[in-house]
């Protein structure tokens, strides 16, 4: 056994204590701590974490250490993370194994008397000949690459102009934020009216712009806009998360870097290039990747901007996906349709985050 | 000694009454579940003479239209015991029935002498009856609702517009009996500027999320000669949906979209047609008759400035039927409470107070009574409207059906893309693969 007052980890010391307690059980009960045979494991050592070791130890009840005596480390150690294992076992893993199981099934949860029958892969085929699902994956495509494009070009140039710690620059970064610390259903809810033709200060600035009448400029209502519409809002919300992150990067790169390009005479845009960019690179491309997950999954907004519509052109795959399981309650083709979304994202986060460790090693 | 009793005592007599407090306030406290609305609002009103006669508590879980459906029907498929009671969309009544979400009432009419024949048998086959038009009773018609039209009778009778109109159509500015009528009214208030404002034709239902262009489109349709199945042959819809007259229907609503409704109109349902309508933008509005009390009362458009009509005509004469009937949740432990409080909702003083405070009430003797027509501006209004209903399918899979006409209809109306048959012929498809699954066909 190594010497826990100098080495061991707490959690060794505590295991110690404890066991010479067991050892100690013999003796009279009310002889105080000092004189018991654990004492010399602690007599010279008084930091507060020893304090704390003992006092742990002193108040394992005799049973209780008597049996964890007998555990290895290992087992120990399965022990303390069980009930986060168990967690995580019973609202993450479970629900997705049974969503698995409900995808081969015609089961709808509405219907808790029907019988449940095996469909083999017929959910999945269905899904995937599904000219609407399709059409949903588009748009979702569609937003998500948008967005992220705007948000990592204007999020990064916001950073940029930022770092360049100006007079007053805390300041523009907490206004700048602001949008960000809304709530989606909020911004979903005004942004509706900053949009509405009649009385809309969007359309009304548009308009000033460019002369067109307020009442022609129908974000919400025109197929070709509609999609756009919802891109802007949420490039507006989370274009300072895309910042901070970038601004991040940008704090991290060490001065004497840019210090040693100024002696070489590099210019400013090839700093840019050739620091800026790709020491800030893996930053960028965590924003891109929780942005990327985030629009994914978007529903919220979107059902508050225009529920999917005109038609069905800003209906994005967790509207299709909420009206498939929670609407016309066909759990199992809906399953089956989330189960492929999860491997979609899952599968493509994963390439990503390759990608990324990869930069990350450069 | 008599110190430790007493302390012992006041203990024990806590300690009972702590227990029993809870006990008795929940045998007398029903929650009843329904939409955020003004009738809702009226309900709880009159729910006050059923606590001071009975001394139960009434509590009440009002969900924004928005959420009702998603809201409740996820509380009774997890077999939730929060409501006792429940006003339910008429078209749960199929899924709810053979789900077993409500009690079913039959034996409780009979025992308490309840009629179905005392109220309008429109609303008895539209909110109470599953399988439809068979005596089999799953709720108590309770808020009597239908689409009709309001429009601005202070425009109308402006003297100079009265001219204008019949130089251009040669008849007077009147509420239209037919949609053609309906629409050369429209037209003629687009964009025009009464008191200095731009105002427009008429609000109709957009809305693509929920219900909404469903329930405005439908009144269009059921006029032109849609049906929803052959009525020899049911489920079947092939040249009755997608038929020459429905598609023509469909047509003149997307033409009504876009000729003569406000700017920005592409997601409107009740709550946004009625703003267009009380901020001065159209001269008429579509919209379930449950917002004309609060319309009328109105200071800016209401009194003598608001005129109500029901739905024109076409080759027929339908309006969508909307409104609801009052359950028993089958999972509350209260349930005699609860059939106690339909008990009284059915007696006629109650309905007839109901209907006093801005309620739809369904009761014959309420709406057949001499002076009801007269009792309110709106009342001739809905009793014609009442008498013309239609409603949307009410089977197990109505949301389903619901959402691929939601989709199909929005797609052409509001959209723009394809035809009205090709838009038609696709609910046709969707809808035979819903009863396909259901095993229906």
């Amino acid at each position: 056994m190594p010497d826990e007052g100098t080495g061991g980890t707490p959690l060794r010391a505590i295991l110690t204590r404890v066991a010479a307690r067991i050892g100690r059980r013999a003796g009279p009960p009310d002889l105080p701590y000092p004189n018991r045979p654990g004492e010399k494991l602690t007599i010279s050592h008084s930091s507060i974490v020893e304090n704390a070791v003992d006092a742990t130890a002193r108040a394992t009840p005799v049973s209780v250490a008597r049996r964890v005596r007998g555990l290895s480390d290992r087992a120990i150690a399965w022990l303390f993370i069980a009930p986060a294992i168990i967690l995580l076992l019973a609202i993450n893993i479970f629900p997705l194994i049974w969503a698995i199981y409900l995808s081969f099934t015609n089961y709808r949860a509405n219907r808790p008397n029907a019988p449940v029958q095996g469909v083999g892969f017929g959910n999945y085929q269905r899904v995937l000949n599904d000219p609407d699902i399709w059409q949903a994956m588009q748009t979702t495509a569609h937003f998500v690459f948008w967005t992220i494009l705007l948000q990592t070009v204007i999020g990064f140039s916001l950073a940029y102009l930022i770092d360049r710690k100006f007079r007053g620059h805390a300041f523009w970064t907490t206004i700048i934020l602001i949008p960000m610390m809304l709530s989606p259903a909020v911004v979903g809810n005004f942004w509706r009216f900053l949009y509405e033709p009649q009385i809309g200060l969007f359309a009304y600035a548009v308009s000033l712009v460019s002369g067109i009448p307020t009442s022609d400029i129908q974000m919400l209502g025109n197929v070709t806009l509609a999609p756009w519409a919802i891109i802007i809002v949420d490039t507006w919300m989370w274009t300072p998360y895309v910042m901070l992150i970038c601004l991040a990067g940008l704090r991290s790169i060490p001065d004497y870097i840019y210090e040693a390009a100024e002696v070489d005479r590099a210019s400013p845009w090839r700093q840019f290039w050739s620091i800026t960019v790709p020491m800030a690179l893996p930053f960028i491309m965590l924003a891109v990747l929780f942005r990327g997950i985030e629009n994914f999954k978007m529903f919220d907004m979107v059902t508050l901007l225009t529920g999917g519509g005109p038609g069905s052109v800003t209906e994005v795959a967790s509207i299709t996906l909420k009206r498939a399981a929670f609407e016309s309650w066909a759990t199992g083709r809906a399953s089956a349709f989330a189960i492929i979304l999860f491997v979609a994202v899952f599968g493509l986060a994963n390439i990503y985050v390759k990608a990324l460790n990869r930069v990350k090693q450069r | 000694m008599q110190k430790t009793s007493k302390a012992l005592l006041g203990l024990a007599a806590a300690l009972v009454m702590s227990s029993a407090l809870p006990n008795l306030a929940k045998a007398e406290e029903l929650t009843l579940c329904w939409a955020a609305w003004d009738p809702a609002n009226a309900l709880v009103e009159l729910s006050k003479d059923f606590t001071a006669k009975t001394g139960t508590q009434m509590k009440f879980e009002f969900v924004p239209w928005t959420s009702y459906a998603d809201r409740f029907l996820n509380e009774l498929n997890s077999h939730g015991k929060l409501c006792d009671l429940i006003i339910g969309d008429s078209q749960w009544i199929g899924g709810s029935a053979e789900n077993g979400h409500y009690v079913k009432l039959n034996d409780f009419f009979d025992k308490e002498g309840i009629k179905m024949d005392d109220f309008v048998p429109a609303t008895v086959v539209g909110y109470s009856e599953w399988p439809k038009n068979t005596p089999n009773y799953w709720a108590l018609p309770a808020m009597g609702d239908v689409v009709g039209w309001t429009y601005r009778k202070d425009w109308f009778e402006k003297p100079e517009l009265q001219k204008e109109f019949k130089a251009k159509y040669g008849r007077d500015l009147a509420a239209p009996k037919t949609y053609d009528e309906l629409k050369q009214i429209a037209e003629f208030f687009q964009k025009r500027e009464i008191d200095g404002k731009t105002v427009y034709g008429a609000s109709i239902y957009t809305e693509r999320g929920s219900e909404g262009i469903t329930m405005g489109v439908t009144n269009v349709l059921y006029d032109w000669g849609f049906q929803y199945e052959n009525p020899k042959k049911p489920y079947d819809m092939e040249g009755f949906v997608n038929s020459a007259d429905a598609v023509k229907g469909l047509e003149f609503y997307k033409s009504l979209y876009d000729c003569c409704t406000p700017p920005g109109s592409s997601n409107v349902y009740m709550v946004e047609s009625a703003d267009a309508f009380k901020s001065g933008q159209v001269a008429m509005q579509m919209n379930f008759a449950f917002t004309w009390p609060g319309l009328y009362k109105d200071e800016k458009v209401g009194g003598d400035r608001i005129g109500f009509f029901p739905n024109p005509a076409e080759k027929a004469h339908f309006a969508q039927l909307g409104g609801q009937g009052i359950s028993v949740v089958s999972y509350s432990d209260k349930r005699d409470a609860a059939l106690q409080y339909i008990k009284w909702f059915a007696q006629p003083d109650v309905q007839a107070k109901w209907w006093e405070l801005g309620g739809f009430s369904c009761l014959n003797s309420v709406v057949n009574a001499p002076d009801f027509a007269k009792s309110q501006p709106y009342a001739q209004a809905f009793l014609d409207s009442m008498a013309i209903v239609k409603d949307f399918w009410a089977e197990p899979s109505y949301a389903s059906l619901l959402q691929a006409m939601q989709k199909r209809v929005h797609n052409y109306v509001v959209a723009g893309n394809g035809t009205a048959k090709e838009a038609l012929d696709g609910l046709v498809k969707d809808w035979s693969d819903v009863f396909k699954d259901d095993g229906k066909i």
